[in-house]
């Protein structure tokens, strides 16, 4: 008996995915050469799944403004903001965020991941209930394990379920909390969330939408799926991370909620843990400048995804069930989703493995992601390559051939 | 319907039966990972389909605790009589 026994299943898997000689699971970059190139395993690939929306991790304002900052305020913050104390940085990012929002509060946290943990557990208390979107990330569930409430699961993107499973609780004391995402990150669709407000209203509930994938990707100024769908007055809490729109690494929580700032000193995943470095906390602001100063960067990136997705859809790929930054392939079993991967990369195109449990309904995904820096040229090429590796697995008919058409005619 | 643990029991292998692929003896010690291959998510998308018929909502720390048939049938009841 081992102690690493109970990850029998888990270990198989990966066994599985290294007789494919090649492990999605492990790869490495050898060299980023910009945010849609690198050299993997000695050859120059096409990146198609970074989640480098807007394409600003080199961007030579970020990278001045980080760059500064590492030599003013050194590399690392070296404790937690209760025990250490706070630098100007992280609360002028605060301050920034809340602007952009138009909210009074935000707080920032080292990851993605601990802002969804910390607000999720910490707000809700042992007698409130939260109610996830099926298809929530493990961050959010991860998040309500750590907390004390009762924890509801409703159908994924249904109002209606929704609203049952709040009638169902409507005579239990304790306050109710909704949690949906912006743009779910699996397979690219977002939430009718003008319907879930209207929910959220009538049953007296608070509502809290993360935006990781949908920051600087949806609404009038990239404030997200809340704009988008001008319900940002009933949604009480906005989750975000800077790792995918901004180029950085951290997340972060806003509000209008009086009293918010008391989190500060009842979230766990807040208070003991190191700080966002200055570099990262400076390029992020800088992020966000570039974010609001530049919407074309927005209008690129929707570009791209809507031509990735409509190619792969012309080839007679399974996808997700609308357009965004995200499309994913639909593959009938994870050995196909692997061998296809590997296929693209050996062709020098990087996408993303996505396996059940973690995607919706057990589906096996080829997940790509478009960057606001990638060429109409390069998603060309991608589709080309996506056409001629389908057609040898037997997945789709359509050949190279009906992409370069394509392409033709739309530059025609 | 009165939710006796009979008829809980009926409900839940007779979807069980509907949606499994290849036809399992179903029992109170059935383990549903190791029988049945079903994995977390999917373990709460079929508790779903049960709650829907049953009209109630298993808190999720519930689901967790649930490793057999028989288990699921005594949560059910439990949640059920409480509600």
């Amino acid at each position: 008996m081992s102690l690493f026994d109970k990850f029998g299943a888990l270990a198989a898997q990966v066994a599985e995915a290294e007789r494919a000689a090649t492990n999605p699971f492990s790869v490495v970059l050898d060299h980023v050469l910009s945010p849609t190139e690198a050299i993997i395993r000695g050859r120059r690939a096409l990146l198609l799944g970074t989640n480098n929306y807007l394409g600003l991790t080199y961007d030579p304002d970020v990278i001045a403004k980080s760059a500064k900052a590492v030599r003013e305020f050194g590399t690392g913050t070296t404790g937690s903001r209760i025990a250490n104390g706070s630098y100007d940085g992280h609360q002028r990012l605060e301050r920034e965020l809340a602007a952009f929002y138009g909210r009074r509060h935000a707080m920032v946290f080292s990851t993605g991941y601990q802002a969804n943990l910390g607000i999720i557990s910490t707000l809700a208390g042992k007698n409130d209930h939260l109610l996830l979107d099926a298809d929530c990330h493990a961050s959010i569930y991860d998040g309500a394990r750590l907390g004390q409430a009762q924890v509801t699961r409703f159908r994924h993107n249904s109002p209606e379920d929704l609203s049952q499973r709040l009638r169902r609780l409507a005579d239990v004391p304790g306050d109710k909390i909704i949690i949906v995402e912006g743009i779910y990150s699996m397979l690219g669709d977002s939430a009718p969330l003008k319907e879930f407000a209207a929910v959220s209203r009538e049953a007296g509930a608070y509502l809290i939408v993360d935006e990781a994938h949908s920051l600087g990707v949806l609404g009038q100024t990239g404030r997200g799926l809340a704009e988008a769908a001008g319900v940002e007055a009933d949604v009480d809490f906005i989750l975000g991370t800077f790792s995918k729109s901004l180029g950085g690494v951290g997340g972060y929580c806003v509000s209008d909620l009086a009293g918010f700032d008391i989190l500060r000193v009842a979230c766990r995943p807040y208070m003991f843990t190191a700080s966002p470095p200055p570099g990262n906390v400076a390029g992020t602001l800088e992020a966000l400048h570039q974010l609001r100063a530049r919407p074309i960067l927005r209008q690129q990136l929707n570009d791209r995804g809507r031509q990735l997705y409509a190619g792969l859809a012309a080839l007679g790929f399974d996808l997700g069930p609308e357009p965004s930054p995200v499309v994913s392939v639909i593959l009938p079993e994870p050995q196909a989703a692997i061998e296809f991967w590997k296929r693209l990369l050996d062709a020098g195109l990087y996408t993303n493995v996505s396996l059940p449990p973690a995607t919706p309904k057990s589906l096996s995904l080829l997940r790509s992601s478009v960057s606001a820096a990638h060429s109409p040229a390069q998603i060309d090429h991608a589709l080309a390559l996506f056409a001629e590796v389908g057609q040898e697995m037997g997945l789709v008919s359509a050949g190279p051939k009906a992409v370069r058409r394509a392409a033709a005619g739309r530059t025609a | 319907m009165d939710n006796s643990v009979s008829e809980i029991r009926e409900v839940i292998f007779g979807t069980l039966r509907a949606t499994l692929r290849n036809p399992v003896e179903l029992t109170d010690q059935t383990n549903i990972a190791n029988d049945l291959g079903l994995d977390s998510v999917a373990v709460m998308d079929f508790v779903m389909e049960i709650e829907d018929q049953l009209n109630v909502s298993v808190p999720l720390d519930r689901i967790a605790e649930v490793q057999t048939l028989g288990d699921l049938v005594e949560t059910l009841h439990n949640v059920l009589s409480n509600a």
